[in-house]
């Protein structure tokens, strides 16, 4: 057993775990943070992406002590002070979710996507950047419709900003 | 209508859970003293087992118990069934090998459930999972359907002699061959169906508890029919009595069939949390969700179409092969039967229709209902040879189709299916002018110019959905009924809960149920809850599956609210002094017609729950439930037209448009019901152009991880172009027919026709992959023709 220690949604914690434990299952069964959801077993769906120290990882293709001293944020750290993130907004409004259990991925890989490229996006630009992340229920059409209105919408209040 | 009413865009009550993190799935759940179950596998298609040694297992940290098949039998575990009875032509009923949860002497296919362990962490029970020794004699395997046919093909059940389940007819054979005899045209193929696996992001997964003061079972699972699952658990595998056995499905990662059934691996989680002593909990990784999650489609088809001089259609003629892999799943003998053979009358008046299917076993993946379960089968079979025969004759596909429309209803087909209402014409001349198709023959001309070949292709799709009046699938071999049911729980300061036995796992149920308590009582949607999915809440139901949770599901909830609101109509008439007649129910307010007198619901709600002063003889309390049977199926029918550039240099089929013109009915929530025909147009054009599941020829499954198999990404599939007919369906209060299904029922001939109209050819399998375009076009010579 070994004790990792990390910055988890801006809170210090540490844990024991075996060696070979995956940052996603320390996230979901040690820190009971069950938002970040396995979906294969070949880090292809996306479906445990987090952000380590401001990164979209795919938290199934490390190991926890590999996150040591990192700053990881989840799905559950994305909203700030009760108030949701753009982009979890604009997934409700644009109905880019059905079942709800590849969305915590596609949410964090938006969010990075945008950090990434800027708020500019087009449509073929969103599509490609999402080859990591497979959705079943929605057919993509308003995952992709969600994240150009949040990357608006996010444009809007940089330009507010300046 | 209230502006959450009926037809309104409501946002979904479910969201923010799902948004935040906080939505509660069967593997986010946890219990004191928990074990994790792992199962040894057959890596062997078809192998009598020698031995099960699990002395090393055993001994390895945190293990519990390894349990075998020959402990599951001496507890008196049940045999998995098949709910569907189906007789061949000749009178017999089909033949059903055994299949029990864990097989421990002969396997039938890779991935079947031999043993169980149970240990402290995931990682032991898999670490121990691996140490058990399994010595298998190999036997010989078969895994295509044509071969398990073939005299001296390997056979998998002593009950089940040349592999044959059953060989069943529907339609009259006689008058259909007169119609070919006489027949102007002829129009044959060759049609496949590839197999394809479902899916659902969220992996299978169960958490099973007893508690032996109570001598109580509780199951957490990822389940689309929840008490359906109770039903079969108790009744066939005799896990324990209903009362004694609480089945919870909660938020569910999407089902798409997969999860109607019951499988082993929860049946087994049952019987070891007992045995054990503690909870256990199992949750599926994808490559085992490829081995063991049900299959779908895997039909070989021989069509033959007839036409008259005029080209109209006097006779169509169909011979299956339906592959139901190497055991009989919950409802597997339905799917290419009744959901299959019923549907091949298309949108088409065809006087003669027969159809002969054969069920085969082999060593595969059991295969049953998937998105569309049998209606996505009859659709490409039927839009295929139109498509095919038009060209033939030498019509416009669009005028074939419009010339053999059915055009008056009710209108009674030869297999069974009487269609009630719609409208096709209305939904191929939508889909026509939304797509432009007049213009193609110039975007045609500039896909040439660019090197490009560039194609078009309609399919025009009916299916039978809201599954079904109880009696009408009793008759043709069902165990169970298929009415759905609702209670409508108003509470005393008038808020409301309606329990219903359908259930939610993705649809937005929480919302579009909402919506319609909110439409006729004129109450905010937040005030309205939506229960499901829990055995112990909700009385009996039937689940989500076949589209049929708007037209039966709303139905049961619509039945409900009337007798609420006759109740809420007499306690209002009383208090007001008014005669019951002459009350409204408008705006959360009982109104008595033409006064200014007027309650809000929450004093109606109140005065019911208080009892003090109610109509004589009424018993207090305002709450409600019912049962909903339909009287028919319903028939949501469309056209979908898809245009695709092919490069011929790397045989790279895009899609360059795609229009979707569908008849639903009423609808409740139209974002709701966008959201169902881009998911199910994706799955169609996956399974038409990326999915295909692959065995070698000794049953080893290929294409077993999302590295092998390929899923439709984002960056595969363009946005959609969505048009909406309405033709009412009469069957039901509302006028709902059902929409879950029909993007996967009519996208896949929709892509192969324009595929086949790129390169000039007349056949071709799916899926249209790079590789195989690529060969039809050296082996057409095409390549030079389009530069």
């Amino acid at each position: 057993m070994t004790t990792v220690s990390m910055t988890v949604n801006g809170k210090q914690i540490s844990g024991e775990v075996e060696d070979r434990t995956l940052l996603s299952t320390f996230l979901r069964e040690n820190q009971g943070l069950t938002g970040t959801h396995i979906g294969c077993d070949t880090s292809q769906c996306g479906a445990c992406l987090v952000h380590m120290d401001g990164k979209a990882v795919k938290s199934c293709s490390m190991l926890a002590v590999q996150a040591t001293g990192s700053a990881v944020t989840t799905i559950e750290g994305v909203s700030q002070n009760g108030q949701l993130h753009i982009m979890q907004k604009a997934f409700k409004e644009n109905h880019g979710l059905q079942c709800g259990f590849c969305t915590p991925g596609m949410i964090m890989s938006a969010i990075d996507m945008i950090d990434r490229l800027g708020t500019d996006l087009d449509e073929k630009t969103i599509r490609h950047e999402l080859e990591g992340n497979i959705c079943r229920c929605t057919g993509y059409h308003n995952i992709v419709k969600a994240i150009k209105a949040a990357a608006d919408e996010m444009a809007e209040v940089l330009e507010a900003a300046e | 209508m209230t502006a959450e009413g009926i037809g309104a865009r409501v946002l979904r009550k479910e969201d923010k859970r799902f948004i935040t993190g906080n939505g509660r799935y069967t593997d986010d759940m946890t219990m004191q003293r928990m074990g994790h179950a792992a199962f040894v596998r057959s890596t062997h298609a078809h192998a009598r087992i020698k031995s099960i040694n699990t002395d090393d297992a055993m001994k390895m940290p945190g293990v519990d118990a390894v349990l075998n098949g020959h402990q599951l039998v001496a507890d008196g575990i049940g045999n998995i069934i098949c709910g569907w009875m189906i007789h061949s032509k000749d009178g017999s009923p089909m033949n059903m090998g055994a299949y029990r949860a864990l097989e421990s002497e002969t396997v039938r296919y890779v991935g079947q459930a031999i043993a169980v362990v149970v240990a402290d962490t995931q990682q032991q029970a898999r670490d121990a999972a691996e140490a058990v020794v399994v010595e298998y004699e190999d036997l010989p395997a078969v895994v295509d359907s044509l071969d398990a046919l073939k005299d001296g093909a390997p056979q998998l059940h002593p009950e089940a002699a040349g592999n044959l389940i059953y060989d069943w007819e529907i339609g009259e054979e006689a008058p259909t061959d007169e119609a070919f005899a006489n027949a102007a045209h002829i129009t044959r193929m060759d049609i496949d169906n590839n197999r394809l696996v479902p899916n659902p992001m969220e992996p299978r997964s169960a958490l099973a508890h007893f508690d032996p003061s109570e001598e109580h079972y509780t199951l957490y699972t990822t389940s689309q029919n929840p008490h359906v699952a109770r039903l079969v658990l108790s009744a066939f595998y005799n896990v324990a009595p209903e009362n004694k056995l609480r089945v919870v499905a909660p938020d569910v990662g999407g089902g798409f069939g997969s999860k109607i059934f019951i499988y082993p691996e929860e049946i087994a989680c049952l019987w070891a949390t007992k045995r054990v002593g503690r909870p256990v909990k199992w949750t599926s990784d994808r490559t085992e969700a490829f081995l063991t999650d049900a299959h779908g489609r895997d039909h070989h088809s021989t069509a033959e179409l007839a036409l008259d001089a005029n080209n109209k259609i006097t006779g169509f003629r169909v011979k299956t092969v339906a592959n139901l892999g190497a055991y009989m799943s919950l409802f597997s003998s339905s799917v290419p039967t009744y959901l299959y053979a019923t549907l091949l009358s298309g949108q088409y008046n065809i006087p003669n229709i027969y159809a002969n299917v054969k069920a085969v076993y082999t060593n595969t993946t059991p295969v049953d209902a998937y998105r569309g379960a049998g209606r996505p089968e009859a659709t490409y079979v039927v839009e295929r040879m139109m498509e095919t025969a038009a060209k033939e004759v030498g019509m416009a596909p669009a005028e074939f189709r419009r010339i053999n429309f059915v055009r008056e209803f009710p209108h009674q087909t030869p297999v069974i299916m009487a269609y009630d209402a719609g409208d096709y014409e209305a939904s191929l001349d939508a889909a026509m002018k939304a797509i432009d198709y007049d213009g193609f023959a110039q975007r045609r001309t500039q896909s040439e110019a660019a090197g490009k070949l560039r194609g078009i292709g309609m399919s025009c799709y009916i299916e039978a959905c809201g599954i079904a009046p109880s009696q009408a699938v009793g008759s043709l071999g069902a165990g169970v009924g298929l009415w759905e049911s609702a209670e409508v729980r108003v509470n005393a300061v008038g808020t409301i809960e309606v329990l219903t036995g359908s259930h939610s796992h993705g649809q937005g149920h929480e919302t579009t149920f909402a919506q319609l308590v909110s439409d006729r009582l004129g109450l905010p949607t937040e005030s309205i809850s939506i229960v499901h999915g829990d055995t112990d809440k909700v009385q009996m139901g039937m689940g989500t599956y076949g589209s049929r949770s708007g037209a039966v599901g709303m139905s049961a909830i619509a039945k409900a609210l009337d007798k609420v609101e006759a109740k809420a109509k007499k306690i209002a008439a009383h208090l007001m002094e008014a005669s019951e007649g002459d009350i409204e129910i408008e705006n959360g307010e009982l109104k008595v017609t033409g006064t200014d007198k007027k309650l809000t619901f929450t004093e109606v709600s109140l005065a019911a729950y208080t009892a003090h002063n109610l109509p004589e003889g009424m018993e207090p309390g305002l709450k409600e439930g019912a049962f909903y049977d339909p009287t028919n199926f319903t028939f949501p029918a469309g056209c979908y037209i898809c245009e695709v550039e092919v490069d011929p240099d790397t045989g790279v089929v895009s899609i360059e448009n795609f229009v979707a013109a569908d008849d639903f009915g009423t609808i409740i929530n139209p974002m709701i019901v966008e959201g169902q025909v881009h998911g199910g147009l994706v799955q169609g054009i996956g399974q038409a152009m990326l999915e295909h599941t692959q065995y070698d020829e000794d049953g080893q499954l290929l294409t077993a991880s999302y590295m092998d198999y390929t899923m439709p990404r984002a960056d595969d599939v363009p946005s959609f172009t969505l048009e909406t007919t309405v033709t009412e369906c009469p069957g039901n209060p509302l006028g709902m027919k059902g929409c879950g299904e029909a993007g996967a029922i009519g996208s896949p001939p929709a892509v192969i026709n324009a595929v086949t109209d790129a390169l000039g050819i007349r056949d071709m399998n799916m899926p249209a992959s790079p590789n195989r375009v690529w060969q039809l076009i050296q082996d057409n010579g095409m390549k030079q023709a389009a530069e």
